[in-house]
């Protein structure tokens, strides 16, 4: 009976030979995504939805009896799609804290600062 | 450094990489690359409050937003940027996993997409030109050329970074231990993506 020791198996290199592990290469499977990253289907999707949400957006825009909620509807819409496309598409939702910390804090300080601003010129009441 | 040639061309390999080197243990191009965005939050944070601080504030029978919109034609701009999205972010996940052509397919495909939306928002401005409505016509006018054109000129830039980064992909010069370079872009394409959805909604379809 032959001893297994000394035999290499062809699907899992030696520790010390070089090669480069299945798991330390992104293209052991050209199908699986990239740290935790989602699949393209799944990014497909999202882009569906997407596009429907904008369909939603104009739709809306040409319903008169929406006219009282129309700027509700808008602004949720573009929210959602704004985020949908920050968390998945750049991926902010698997990405360090640090960087989150970063857009967010432009986002906030955007908001913060410019709403101060059109306040105080009274654009609200226009 | 290795170099391997396979019958999508060659291309020039590096070490893989882990965690880089840096005391945060962060992508130091990145981190840069999530300031700058935040930073440019800021900027079209102003551009966007100045139309609305202007926008219904210009002198009497003068051209207005209702005369010059055409909301058909802006949502076909607006997806068409938003589709584009998606085939960069299809490029990147094809560079994560080595496929070169399909990278070089999907960041064609983008820099069409926003090349055509650069061509769609230059033949608004010469047909709201037709219509009247110049940068010195009034307030309006002022505050939308400035601030839809600052976002064309976002999306030139980046039309021209995908394009550079398609030629490097085609001389082999852009392997997927460079993956980072093609998700840099990326970020920057996205974010370009959503000015847009901020300025479509409220510029555009809020009355």
């Amino acid at each position: 009976m032959a001893s297994e020791a000394g035999t290499s198996t062809p699907d899992r290199p030696a520790p010390d030979s070089g090669a480069v592990t299945d798991e330390a290469t992104p293209d052991h499977d050209p199908t699986a995504p990239a740290h935790g990253h989602p699949t393209e289907a799944a990014y497909v999707k999202v882009a569906l939805f997407l596009a429907a949400v904008t369909a939603l957006e104009v739709a809306v825009y040409y319903v008169p009896a929406l006219e009282g909620v129309l700027v509700p509807i808008l602004l949720a819409c573009g929210l959602i799609k704004f985020v949908m496309v920050v968390a998945v598409f750049m991926h902010l939702r698997f990405e360090s804290r640090i960087f989150r910390r970063l857009f967010v804090l432009g986002v906030l300080l955007a908001l913060f600062v410019y709403t101060i601003v059109l306040t105080t010129f009274d654009v609200w009441s226009r | 450094m290795t170099v391997t040639t396979t019958s999508e061309g060659t291309h020039t390999e590096e070490a893989p990489a882990g965690h880089p080197p840096t005391s945060t243990g962060l992508s130091n191009e990145k981190v840069a690359m999530w300031a700058f965005l935040g930073s440019e939050c800021l900027l079209f944070g102003a551009l966007i409050s100045t139309y609305l601080l202007y926008r219904g504030r210009s002198a009497p029978n003068t051209i207005t937003p209702e005369d010059v919109y055409d909301i058909p034609y802006t949502s076909v701009s607006s997806f068409v940027l938003l589709m584009s999205s998606l085939t960069m972010v299809l490029a990147l996940a094809a560079i994560q996993r080595g496929d070169h052509r399909r990278v070089r397919i999907w960041l064609l495909t983008t820099g069409l997409l926003g090349a055509s939306f650069v061509a769609g928002q230059m033949y608004e401005f010469t047909v709201f030109y037709r219509e009247g409505l110049k940068i010195s016509s009034n307030l309006f006018g002022s505050s939308f050329f400035v601030l839809t054109g600052f976002h064309g000129a976002h999306v030139t830039l980046g039309v021209l970074m995908l394009l550079s980064l398609w030629s490097l992909s085609l001389r082999g010069k852009l392997p997927a231990s460079r993956s980072e370079t093609v998700e840099l872009v990326g970020l920057y394409w996205h974010f370009v993506d959503i000015v847009w959805i901020v300025i479509f909604t409220v510029v555009y379809l809020i009355p």
